[in-house]
């Protein structure tokens, strides 16, 4: 008899086969992570019930099989290799497989040249994503699958990471979307993302087998692949098996399965994971730890015999809905903190109604709501104010300590923190494109341990050795914690690991402190998850302070409301009344506006009556029918300028330029250059997300910026419009601006070009130029690119080149020029009109609107003039950096930040593409600069998409603490 | 604690005065090679000491001090220094740093700035940095490169790759275990003792190290069996530190492979020649190109010592010649890709997969920059140019699990061990 055990990261699969290869016995099961006892239990039960005291052999498989098997010395075979054989064996005549996993993703091409796909590093994607998004919407797989079929309408979600997922998921749900087409739409992510991660460009073609449990499990997830490849692939028979399968085809040793049992057993009882010490030594700590927090305590009133007036704050946030409501003395007379099970407005409705019914003899005098869902109720149900949540915060923080000069707030996906500086908000510090460490993390993994979330953190608190687990990606933190439990460590020991990588991811990669000197000396806790006692423990013992945390920490954002509310009263609120609550409807539409490039995909919320509310969008056009302060705004001038370059039709054909990266800059300058020597210059059309998708599958390191990642999209259409020759040059050095010690490009921007041309099949029968070039030696130039061009055109003559470049640098500086002097007459103009100059400062492809999402509109209306860096950083002369300054466009960066540090109406908003490398050095100098000259830094992150809550919430605050 | 002094720029300076007392630490990165460049710097006067400290409290003090999205190379080199400094073990006030500095376009040149901004984080600012750097980027009265150094320092290098590559080629098929690494670990002593007695470094000294210990080697009893044989190659510092890579040499040691690491020669010879094609691409001063050249040529005549050496023994297979490394990627990728490991890295896995070593582990930090270009973006040119090549690209990052990186691993070891067996009818499951 032949077994076969494949350990997965969250399963365990077993099969039992006779010598011919005839399935005995099967079995499939959710392992806990209690792995080891699951494989022994599965062992004596085949041994028992199957084995019968025959000879039998046996073969692991699966990550989470490998490290027992070798330490056992038990045969092991890798799982993307054994699901070959079991393929092999029973369907021979495949094609091309395509396997889910737990946290695996794998493709395996047989014919036409064998060869096997896995994920890298990242888990998006994968079943371990599925069920995230499962409990973001608060349904079962299940459900979620039979949801997905009545879909309507696909949304763009990214499935490269979960939580770059969520935060897009989230928003949709904050707006409204329906549950059906968010199913369907993660769907599609998945398949997308298995695709274009890992077929690379090799099309999927022929008899296409689906294997592993999210495609055996979830029809719909089948059908999002066979819409995605074109295809109608299959899930055979034992679809779910094909691993453990395939490890029993390989066992050929007889084995004593008694010694296995033994061994494994032994295993699991090593100890063997780094730790760090207990939380609390003792009993007795925790209760004075518990003794001091008590104190801190918000005032209550009794709701059964208050009678009057009343303040109402609410704090929808983004996986939670909190109220408060204030008697006049801003006592507590009510609260309630619910998940917004993706919904806030039926929460919130029901609190309403039940509150007029029961308490007739309190009125809302007035009312005040922060957090995501901000104008979604508003709107719903014409609460008088709405307040950004640092402010809603630090009002809140203040009543428990009036000199408080540090607030954090962990809640469920983010994490707020900030300074206070004479009385105002001054450094804001938001986890972006990031929520590993906050509560929801905390959250998932109680669950997928059998835990409540309360459970699972007291397990922590006296907690022998708690596992020490770094801090980054839950994805990440997924397999380390695999990895723990694997060596040993219990729930408890996770359990306040878990913790301690909460805090050090706050405090080490949001905050960026290492000591607690710099946050200052009154620190106030609250969010949700400093309700945890142990997450407060390590913040106080990782810091060495005694911070101060609300017995209201939960709900702090509602009570700032309130509390802002109770100032703000006029006497009487415009708060819907009984009446119109009990006819309340909420219907929600679905469309795409058309009035700008962006097509923001627009939620339209009606409420019964006239009331609706428009999400999704990212500036004020589809809501009042007119464009933002579009006068004031350097990125849509500069993109504007740049489309005017128009081809002209010449004796020497057509030439394409890909519209990415420095293309954004050198445009003018290419473009000069070859009409000049009678090409028609044709460019590419800007980004959309129909472009990057069609370029998509051939990104060989899914790492990469955005801004790379999109130009595959612009060959591509360059190739489809029929142009045969492309123009994209290697450029390790950029212009010499003399701001810097050197004047390089970053590698991505300075060599993209060899990854299109080794990568993009779709040039081989393209003359795809793209040699290096030094456009930085100007007397040079011609010489070296004459001799580049000769070998594509052998007729172009010396004397023409130098022509042509002479009208190239002409061209390139009087576009800088142009640029220049615009961005000098906005800042004059916004000066004249005293409104906040905002210095939008990232790289030229910055503007590509499919990259920036529209922050610039999104700055612009919120009434302030968007200025580009390049406007400002020539004003300034080269200076000292504390860090190498080599990259001319990064040179801009710091060179802006001096200037802006010495203007009073000016502040520096900082553009980040995601996976930047030099951004990591950059973004530290330039705080750094602006900080010097006391100003604000305010840092955006963005990415292929992006929470434009979290960038909202940045700029408001920004603006909030501007106007003190 | 000596008297610090700054440049106008406000840089901490390494003074004469801290060079008398003063310990210079260095971070680890290939361990033959670097204690013997370290014996070198001693040689020459200074007082140094090789961290050769690992554990996890490394990478916690470089989370904590180094941007956490910047490189892991950083945060491992930045986190060794301050756990060192936070040791005990060191007179913080009697102590500096080294650092290498290449002054490319990747962010590696910044590490020394980071180093500095690390230090002052963690209040050690009175702690001087050294950059160790052939480009002029940042002097100090207290430490000078001369000619000697260098010289003496390219002797080192290729001392170092032969031994490497000896041993790596020895130890797979040894009869009697261990005997190799004892080889090693005696030509490493008898190096240092001829350092430090001034001799060993000159041309024809080198010479005739190299050929007596390829002898020595060749000595060891060996059986050739059929074995998987794996290149590693990618990033310089997760290429070559055990710390960085997670032990992946030892890993593919203990699967019963065979593991080649090219050296740090061509890395060396790459790094000079990027001056020559710039000044061939771009334009430039045909006196710089002059003098680069003899340094070109000095190192190509080291290289064909190393090879005429390693060839003396039929048994061992020697590097091919730069020059021959370079022709491979013609036409595959540009001359001109330069920052980080540019297009060697490229160069080097076709060499790899060209002399048999064509299952390979092509190492990068998360997110590194000009991998995503010469390691990540070539591999689908390689497979068309050679389709045996079987290439799997692992990314490290401080909280990238290594059961991640082995699982991946093993896939690429399965498809290796399917196509020797189907060879040679050897090698199992």
């Amino acid at each position: 008899m032949k077994i076969g055990l494949d350990v997965g990261s969250t399963t365990i699969k077993c099969v039992v086969t006779d010598e011919a290869g005839k399935i005995l016995y099967q079995s499939y099961e959710r392992h806990f992570s209690k792995i080891t006892e699951k494989m022994t239990g599965l062992l004596e039960k085949v041994k028992s019930s199957v084995v019968h005291g025959n000879k039998a052999s046996l073969t692991v498989s699966g990550s989470a099989g490998m490290g027992i098997s070798q330490t056992c010395h038990l045969p092991f075979v890798q799982e993307v290799y054994a699901t070959r054989i079991a393929v092999g064996k029973l369907i021979p005549d495949a094609d091309v497989i395509i396997e889910l996993g737990g946290e695996d993703a794998k493709i395996l091409f047989l014919s036409g040249g064998m060869e096997v796909r896995m994920n890298g590093s990242c888990a998006g994607g994968t079943g371990a994503f599925i069920d995230q998004m499962a409990t973001l919407l608060n349904v079962s797989l299940d459900e979620m699958n039979r949801l997905a079929e009545n879909y309507e309408k696909i949304y763009t979600i990214a499935s490269r990471c979960g939580v770059f997922a969520k935060s897009d998921v989230q928003p949709l749900l904050n707006q409204g979307a329906r549950k059906t087409d968010i199913s369907a739409s993660i769907f599609a992510a998945v398949a997308n993302q298995t695709i274009a991660g890992l077929a690379q460009g090799r099309p999927i073609e022929g008899k296409v087998l689906y294997l592993g449990g999210p495609l055996t499990f979830l029809p719909q997830l089948r059908a999002s692949f066979d819409r995605a490849l074109g295809i109608t692939g299959i899930c055979p028979e034992n679809s779910l098996y094909f691993v453990a399968l395939g490890a029993a085809y390989c066992s050929a040793e007889e084995i004593d399965l008694d010694k296995a049992v033994e061994n494994i057993q032994k295993y699991g009882s090593t100890g063997n994971f780094l730790s760090i010490p207990p939380l609390f030594a003792n009993k007795e700590e925790y209760s004075e730890f518990c003794r001091r927090h008590e104190g801190c305590k918000a005032p209550r009133g009794d709701i059964e015999t208050y009678e009057g007036g009343a303040y109402l704050g609410v704090d929808a946030g983004s996986t939670t809905v909190k109220a408060v409501l204030l008697g006049k003395k801003g006592e507590i007379l009510s609260s309630f903190y619910r998940s917004n099970s993706g919904n806030p407005v039926p929460i919130v409705k029901d609190y309403l109604l039940d509150l007029y019914r029961k308490y007739p003899k309190i009125t809302i005098e007035s009312s005040a709501v922060t957090g995501y869902g901000e104008e979604l109720l508003k709107n719903a149900f014409g609460i008088d104010f709405g307040i950004v949540e640092t402010v809603a915060h630090f009002t809140a923080a203040k009543k428990f300590r009036p000199n408080v000069d540090f607030v954090i707030d962990i809640g469920g996906q983010d994490m707020k923190c900030f300074k206070i500086r004479n009385g105002a908000i001054d450094n804001i510090f938001l986890n972006e494109a990031c929520s590993s460490g906050c509560g929801s993390f905390l959250q998932t993994f109680a669950n997928t341990l059998g835990y409540s979330i309360e459970d699972f953190a007291k397990l922590g608190l006296f907690a022998k050795h708690p596992v020490d687990l770094g801090s980054r990606c839950t994805v990440f933190m997924n397999s380390q914690v695999k990895q723990a439990q694997k060596d040993g460590a219990t729930t408890a020991d996770i359990s306040a690991g878990l913790s301690v990588s909460v805090v050090k991811n706050a405090i080490y990669k949001v905050i960026r402190v290492p000591n607690a000197k710099e946050l200052g000396r009154n620190i106030v806790v609250q969010g949700g998850t400093f309700l945890n006692d142990a997450v407060l423990r390590v913040f106080e013992k990782e810091l060495g302070v005694e911070v101060t945390r609300p017995d209201i920490s939960g709900l702090m954002g509602a009570y700032g409301a309130a509390l802002y509310a109770i100032k703000k009263s006029a006497g009487k609120s415009g708060i819907v009344g009984t009446d119109e609550l009990e006819n309340f409807k909420h219907e929600v539409k679905v469309t795409n506006c058309g009035l700008c490039s962006n097509h923001c995909r627009l939620t339209i919320n009606i409420f019964g009556g006239k009331r609706r509310f428009i999400g999704g969008n990212r500036c004020e056009k589809p809501v009042t029918k007119r464009s933002g302060q579009a006068e004031l705004d350097m990125y849509a001038y500069k993109l504007g300028l740049l489309r005017s370059y128009r081809p002209v039709k010449g004796s020497r054909g057509k030439i394409g330029i890909p519209m990415g990266l420095n293309m954004y800059e050198l445009l003018p300058f290419w473009h000069a250059f070859f009409t000049s020597l009678g090409f028609e210059v044709v460019v590419s059309p800007l980004s959309s997300r129909e472009l990057y998708v069609k370029g998509q599958a051939t990104i060989p390191s899914d790492t990469v910026c955005f801004p790379a990642k999109l130009m595959h999209g612009h060959v591509q259409a360059l190739v489809d419009a029929g142009v045969k020759t492309i123009f994209y040059p290697c450029l390790s050095y950029n212009v010499n601006e003399h701001l810097g010690d050197n004047h390089y490009n970053c590698p991505v921007v300075a060599y993209y070009p060899e990854v299109i041309s080794a990568n993009m099949r779709c040039l081989d029968g393209c003359n795809f130029i793209h040699d290096y070039v030094g456009l930085h030696r100007r007397h040079d130039f011609p010489r070296k690119f004459g001799a580049v061009l000769r070998r594509n055109f052998p007729d172009i003559t010396q004397e023409e080149v130098r022509k042509a470049a002479k009208a190239a640098y002409a061209a390139y500086a009087d576009y800088m020029e142009k640029i220049r002097a615009k961005g000098d007459e906005m800042i004059a103009e916004a000066r004249k009109r005293k409104i906040p100059i905002i210095i939008l400062s990232g790289r030229p492809y910055h503007l590509d609107p499919e990259i920036n999402h529209g922050i610039n509109k999104l700055i612009t209306s919120l009434g302030a003039a968007v200025i580009s860096e390049d406007v400002v950083s020539c004003k300034e002369k080269r200076f000292h950096t504390q860090v190498l300054n080599q990259w001319t466009y990064h040179a801009r960066l710091y060179a802006a930040a001096k200037y802006v540090g010495s203007q009073p109406d000016m502040n520096l908003v900082q553009l980040v593409s995601f996976g930047c490398g030099v951004d990591a050095i950059t973004t530290d100098e330039v705080r750094r600069i602006l900080e010097e000259n006391g100003k604000i830094y305010t840092q955006v992150k963005i990415d292929e998409i992006t929470n434009l809550g979290a960038v909202k919430i940045r700029l408001r605050s920004l603006f909030a603490a501007l106007e003190k | 604690m000596a008297k610090l002094k700054y440049n106008r720029k406000g840089r901490l300076l390494f003074t004469r005065e801290m060079k008398k007392d003063y310990t210079i630490l260095a971070p680890m990165m290939a361990p033959i090679h670097f204690h013997l460049m370290i014996d070198v710097l001693r040689n020459c006067g200074y007082k140094f000491e090789l961290l050769d400290t690992n554990g996890p409290n490394i990478v916690q003090e470089g989370l904590k001090y180094v941007h956490n999205d910047a490189c892991y190379p950083a945060v491992l080199v930045i986190g060794q220094f301050i756990d060192a400094l936070h040791s005990g073990k060191y007179d913080v006030n009697k102590t500096a740093l080294v650092i290498t500095q290449t002054g490319g376009g990747c962010r590696a040149s910044n590490y020394i700035h980071l180093l500095r901004k690390a230090l002052k984080k963690a209040g050690l600012e009175q702690v001087p940095v050294i950059s160790l750097n052939l480009s002029f980027l940042e002097r100090d009265p207290g430490f000078h490169v001369t000619l000697p150094m260098i010289r003496k320092f390219i002797a080192a290098m290729v001392y170092g790759d032969v031994l490497v590559l000896l041993r790596n080629q020895t130890e797979a098929y040894e009869t009697e275990k261990g005997e190799t690494n004892r080889k090693v670990e005696k030509w490493s002593k008898h190096l240092t003792s001829l350092f430090n007695a001034g001799k060993g470094l000159s041309l024809t000294q080198v010479k005739e190290n190299l050929h007596e210990m390829v002898k020595d080697f060749a000595a060891i009893p060996i059986q050739k069996v059929p074995k998987v044989k794996v290149g590693i190659v990618g990033e310089i510092y997760v290429k070559y530190s055990a710390l960085g890579n997670n032990n992946l040499e030892q890993f593919l040691r203990d699967q019963d492979c065979e593991v080649n690491v090219p050296g740090l020669m061509n890395f060396g010879l790459f790094k000079v020649d990027n001056r020559l094609e710039d000044i061939k691409l771009y334009g430039g001063n045909p006196l710089k190109y002059f003098f680069v050249n003899i340094l070109m040529n000095y190192l190509v005549r080291m290289q064909n010592i190393m090879i005429e050496a390693v060839r003396s023994e039929p048994r061992y297979q020697p590097p091919e010649p730069y020059a021959h490394t370079k022709s491979l990627i013609k036409n595959v990728i540009g001359y001109g890709d330069k920052m980080g490991e540019g297009w060697l890295l490229t160069a080097e896995m076709l060499e790899l997969s060209e002399q048999g070593y064509e299952n390979i582990v092509c190492a990068q930090p998360f997110g590194c920059l000009p991998n995503h270009i010469s390691g990540k973006g070539m591999i689908h040119r390689i497979k068309a140019i050679d389709p045996k090549s079987n290439i799997v690209p692992i990314d490290y990052d401080p909280s990238a699990t290594r059961v991640n990186q082995e699982n991946r691993i093993k896939l690429m070891l399965a498809v290796a061990r399917e196509k020797l067996q189907k060879e040679t009818g050897a090698g199992s499951f």
